[in-house]
Parts: structure tokens; sequence; C-alpha cells
């Protein structure tokens, strides 16, 4: 590799940054994520020059910084969810846009008292008029079905390797929108309005004119799921996840039922897609068949696949990215998609395993020092 | 919670090693791609705690023997029985479970994984935890021995009230094996490298140690020498009489003549799929049929 230019070496040296990071004791650590959380939660109120300029709203017809914060983190929880598929297991996931369509449309169907769904439910079991499930029930219902929806797709699919996989599920995504679009239970083109906000003591907390809250809520979801994915992720699953996109053969030969953890990882990455489009679905309000497109799907593998696939920081920043800069950038709008071609090629060329590569690295320093030590001494 | 309390894993080094019994059977094995006969009606045994040389031209069929034994090709016919269990047609998990390990011909490690993170993958294989057990660690377990503790002291501490996960015991346990395995093949220097930068010595034996972390009963080792030095060789001969040692039955491809009569117990010979000879490493090597095989001329049977 040629790695000698200056210019490759800063980027290396960036990409270095969070490893470093993940090394640093306990005491540097844990204040630093909680100075960097508290800097995310204060964000939509951020009005300090020069760091304001960093806001979509800065222009009259930019968009609502909330939004947009919150559209960034709805993302990211998709990028880590498609990170799991993509970056850990290996397996190239075109129609992950369908999971996420999955969780808009749970939550539609069964919460909204609008919904064909709850009016049929309704009279069969003779509620009262206006019923719909509660909120918090669509969450778990919302993920089961993701989890069966993964699950549906992924027994007979996954014995497909690379290509015909990315196919197949790229089909998935599809079939999802057009079956939504052309039956009567989901509400057809037009699909289903008043799907429920979360539930909140005062009526207006979550309202769709001041948006911070939403933002607030997604970041909080988004936090817990990186915590329990790296969980995941420096564990026997995360490992037999690697082994298996390493080299699948040689994983079975090391006992790891390979079919049973790349299920686990689309179920686990449909069930993060779905909580997404659940919380998509929730604040706008209604779903329609056309917030569901395959290009959708592209957009969150670019995501996954420009941070840098198998690392979620990388994966994170790769929904940045992608969210962002296009919103930041509105007065270039016709140059967007020129600009995210060349982009892409250019990460692809100059840096093939993304921006911040996945490194693999040595945890509980403090147990890693002391083997470290004994190796040394024994050799 | 229960306390629970789960026993060290198993390792086979208490095992009685007598030269009668029997650990794997290869009985009547046929094993055809197309019209390709790589194993033809092929009959051999492998006692416990013996040293079995497999040997052969090239072609002759070694690897495809050890791919059948593995479960990543199912014999056309015939059957294979290891420690009572029939496993022809078993995934190659289940018979990894059950006991068996290998190496590859041609090198395949994890390559993006650590020399470290490799051979836990193999310590996996006799590990318990879920994916639920990974996210939510509720299993927990308690009165572990010190060592298996956090270091921490508040950790420790607090280990002593809510117990530890099953998750972190394993982990920790795993990791201690593993470090231990890199010691014992000799590239622990290098355990925190990804795979794919170690020299091709270190790949090969990276590759042992990772079979060896299954806790099999049965190792295969494909061609470990190839591409060794005399040095490297006589290492690895060492190596493979210390694996034995731990108390396991180890099965070797090889080429190089004098490392397999160096090491082995008895030597199976295959040519074109078939057994031609069998017996020990003295009375093979003067096998007229081994001879001829060995130096191409065509064969009268
Ligand atoms: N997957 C396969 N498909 C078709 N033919 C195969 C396959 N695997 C092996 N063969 C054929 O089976 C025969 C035996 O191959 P095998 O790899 O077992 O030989 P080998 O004894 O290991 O040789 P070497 O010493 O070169 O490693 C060869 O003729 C080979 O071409
Ligand atoms: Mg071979």
């Amino acid at each position: 590799m040629t790695d000698t230019t200056p210019q490759k070496s800063v980027l290396k040296r960036v990409a270095a940054v969070p490893s470093l990071l993940g090394g640093a004791p306990q005491w540097v650590k844990v204040p630093l994520i909680l100075l960097v959380l508290s800097f995310c939660v204060y964000l939509p109120f951020l009005n300090i020059l020069p760091f304001a300029y960093i806001r979509t709203d800065l222009r009259p017809n930019g968009s609502d910084w909330s939004t947009v914060l919150f559209t960034i983190a709805l993302y990211m929880i998709v990028a880590v969810g498609l990170n799991v598929v993509i970056g850990w297991a290996g397996l190239l996931d075109l129609g992950y846009v369908g999971f996420y369509a999955v969780g808009a449309y749970s939550i539609a169907l069964f919460g909204s008292p609008a919904s064909p769904v709850t009016k049929a439910i309704a009279a069969q079991f003779g509620l009262p008029e206006g019923w719909s499930m509660a909120f918090a029930a669509c969450i778990p219902l919302a993920i089961c079905i993701a989890l069966i929806a993964g699950v549906i797709l992924g027994a007979p699919t996954l014995r497909l390797r690379g290509d015909y996989l990315a196919i197949v599920t790229m089909g998935f995504g599809e079939i999802i929108r057009i079956v939504m679009r052309n039956s009567t239970w989901t509400g057809g083109p037009a699909g289903i309005i008043a799907v429920p906000e979360p539930p909140a003591a005062d009526e207006d907390f979550f309202n769709t004119i001041d948006v911070h809250r939403w933002y607030w809520l997604a970041l909080a979801v988004l936090v817990i799921l990186i915590w329990l994915m790296r969980r995941l992720e420096h564990s026997r699953v995360g490992r037999a996840w690697l082994a298996i996109r390493e080299d699948e053969d040689a994983a079975a030969v090391m006992g790891v039922n390979a079919f049973k953890y790349k299920l686990w990882a689309f179920a686990i990455g449909a069930s993060l897609g779905a909580i997404a489009g659940l919380l998509f679905a929730s604040k706008q309000a209604y779903v329609e068949p056309n917030g569901f497109q395959l290009n959708l799907s592209f957009l969150f593998v670019a995501m996954v696949v420009i941070g840098g696939s198998g690392n979620i920081w990388g994966a994170l920043f790769g929904a940045f990215l992608i969210t962002y800069l296009p919103e930041r950038f509105r007065e270039f709008e016709s140059w967007r998609p020129l600009a995210f071609g060349v982009a892409l090629v250019a990460i692809m060329v100059l840096r093939p395993q993304g921006l911040f590569p996945n490194r693999r690295r040595a945890r509980e320093l403090e147990d890693r020092k002391h083997e470290a030590e004994e190796a040394a001494a024994d050799a | 919670m229960p306390e629970q309390t789960i026993p060290e894993s198993t390792s086979v080094q208490d095992a009685p090693i007598s030269d009668s019994e029997v650990l794997l059977t290869v009985d009547h094995v046929t094993l055809r791609f197309g019209g390709v006969v790589a194993l033809n009606d092929v009959d051999f045994e492998i006692r416990t705690g013996e040293i079995l040389g497999l040997i052969g031209p090239n072609g002759a069929g070694k690897t495809t023997c050890f791919n059948a034994m593995t479960g990543v090709y199912k014999p056309t016919s015939g059957s294979i029985t290891f420690d009572g269990t029939q496993i022809a047609g078993s995934k190659p998990h289940q018979i990894t479970a059950l006991g068996i390990a290998r190496t590859f011909q041609n090198i395949r490690l994890f390559p993006e994984m650590s020399a470290l993170e490799n051979v836990m993958v193999g310590c996996d294989a006799r590990n318990k935890t879920s994916v639920l057990g990974a996210l939510f660690r509720m299993y927990r377990i308690w009165g572990l021995p010190e060592e298996d503790l956090p270091r921490n002291p508040v950790r420790r501490a607090l280990a002593k009230v809510i117990g530890v996960s099953r998750h972190e015991v394993e982990e920790r346990r795993s990791r201690r094996k593993s470090w231990e395995l890199l010691r014992f093949v000799g590239i622990a220097d290098r355990a925190d490298e990804l795979s794919r930068n170690l020299p091709y010595g270190y790949q090969r034996r990276l590759e042992i140690a990772r079979a060896l972390a299954t806790d099999p009963k049965l190792l295969c080792l494909d061609e470990p020498a190839a591409g060794f030095n005399p040095a490297e060789k006589e290492d690895l001969m060492g190596l493979i009489r210390r694996i034995r040692d731990r108390g396991l039955t180890v099965l070797l491809i090889e080429h190089d003549m004098r490392l397999v009569m160096g090491v082995t117990d008895r030597i199976v010979v295959l040519e074109f799929g078939s057994k031609i000879a069998e017996g020990a490493p003295a009375v093979v090597a003067r096998d007229p049929k081994v001879i001829a095989a060995y130096l191409g001329e065509p064969d009268a049977a």
C-alpha cells in the first residue's frame, strides 16, 4: 500500500483517535463520554459563535436544526443496526429499508386509531370507537414483527452468499413497500394517519413544531443501542460474526454454527431498523409507502461502508456525514448527487476500508498488561 | 438466581491412553466429485493417543479425507465413527463439538482478527454464552476462584455480591486459555497483531493453537510443515509430540518423509483415492507399492 503520502498519514492519525480512546483508562473515558453526551444533548440550543455555524437554519430557507438532529440520530440508529449485518456478519443487505418500513408500519397499524387493522380489531372484540394499542405495547410488538420478518427473510436466503444475498434482500425491501402500497389493510398509497407519539405527562411534550425533544428521545435510544451492540461486539457472539465474515468455512470448522449466527445478525439488524422506523413514523405522525423507497436502502449501506465497515463509530460517522452535509449545504442542492457520487468513489479509491476502519483492539487494559507481562516473562 | 459454578473446560489430559482403543473409524468411505473418485472405499482406524501419518502423492485424496471427517464434505457412501458416534454427514460445528479439530493446507485464519482473537474463536466452541446472555448478562455465577474474578478491586468486591456473569467468566477463562495456547505453540509475543500481518510460520502455528482451543480429542494437521525450513520442521516435530503428550490423538498429513518417519507411530498411504498401505513407518517405507507410488510408476493393481 502507498502509505507514504502525507495526506494519507494524516487520515490515518485521525482514524487512530477512537482506538486511542479505547485504550484510555476509565477515569479518562467516563468523563469524556459524559462530556460528549452532554454536548449532544445541548446541540439543539447551540448558539455560540463560531460553533453555531454548524446549524442548518442560519439561512431563511434552511432546514429546522432540531429536525436535522433528529434525522441524524435516527439514521445513526439505522447505521448501528446495519453495521451488525454488513460490518460484523459480512452479509450485504440491500433491503434494509424493508425492516425500517416494518417498524414504521407496525406502530401505524396497531397504534393509530385510524388504521384498518385497529378498526378491525375494535369491531371484532366490541372495543370502543377510536381504540388503538398503547404506544408502549407497540414497541415490543414492532420488534417482534421485525424479528419474525428478519427470520422469514433470513432462513431461506442466508444459505446464499455475496451478490445473491444482496439481490434477494433488495427484492425483499421492494416487496414490503409494494405490499404496503397495494393492500387495503395498510391504507394503500395514502398510508395511515394519526400514528401516536410516545406518552408524556404533558400533551405538548412531543409536538411536531418544536422537535428537540424528539431528538433527545432518538439520542437516548441510540445511546442504549450502542451500549447493547458493544456488549455483543466484545463477546462470543461478536467474535462468531467476525469469524463468519472473515472465512465462513473455517469458522464452521472452529465450531461456529454459521447459519444460526447469521440469522441472529439478521434478526438483530432487523429489530434495530424497526426501532428506527417506529421513531420515524411516530414523529411524522403518518406513514406512506413512498417513504420507503429502495434508494433509502442504498443510502443506509453507504453510511456503513463510508464510515468503515465493522466499526460502530465509523458507522455513526458515516450516518452523520450522509445526513448532515446535504442539509448544511443546501445551497448546493442540485450538486448533491454528483458530490455524493464523487465522494463515494474517492473514498473507495483512497480508503477502501472506510474512514474509520475496524480496529480490533485490546480491551480490559488492566488484564491486558498483566497478560502481556506474563507472556514477556515466559518468552 | 441460582448459585452455580461452571466446570473448567473439560480437557482430555486425564483420558486413559491405551494403544488398543479405537478413537475414529473410517469405514469403506467413498467420495466422488462428479466423475472424480477422490476417496475410493477407504478404510482405516485411528487409535487413542497415537500419531497417525496420512501420506500419498499429490491429489491422492488426503485433504478430501480430512474434509469428510470434519463435515466439510459428506461421503458418497461409507461411514465414519468417532468416539462411538456416526459423524459422516454431520455439520462441521457439530463434529467440532464432539472433539475433532483441524488445520488447513492453505492457511485459513481470520485475517482481520488478532492472533489472540483467532484462538478465542476456537475457545468459544466450548463456551455457552448466547446472544441474550451477551446482551443482558443475567446468568450470574457466585463462588468463583480468585482468578476468575475481576482484577479491579471495586468490581471484585461487587462481584462477591452480585456475582459474575457467565459471559465474563467465559471471556476471562478463554483469554487465559488462549494466552496459554499461544505460548504453547510459541507465538505469544505477537498475540495482538492481526493474523494477516503475522509471518508465515506464525500463521501456521496460530492455526494449530486455534484448533487446540476447541479442546479436541483428535487433532488433524494438514501439511503443517509446508514451506518450513529444516530448523522449523524440527521445532514442529517437537510441538506435535508435545501435543500428543497433552493427551491428544494426532492425524498428520505431510509430504516431508523425514518428518513423517520421525514423528508418527503408524502410517496410512493413499494413492488415487485408495489405501495402498498401512503400518509402522519403517514397514511402510519399504513397501514396494508405496515406493512405486512415490516414484510415480504406474500402479500395478
Ligand atoms: N471440491 C472438489 N471438487 C472437485 N474435485 C475435487 C474437490 N476437492 C478435491 N478434488 C479432487 O479430489 C482429488 C483429491 O484431492 P485432495 O485435495 O484430497 O488431494 P491431496 O491428497 O490433499 O493432495 P495434495 O498433496 O496436493 O494436497 C484431486 O483429484 C482433486 O482434484
Ligand atoms: Mg491436500
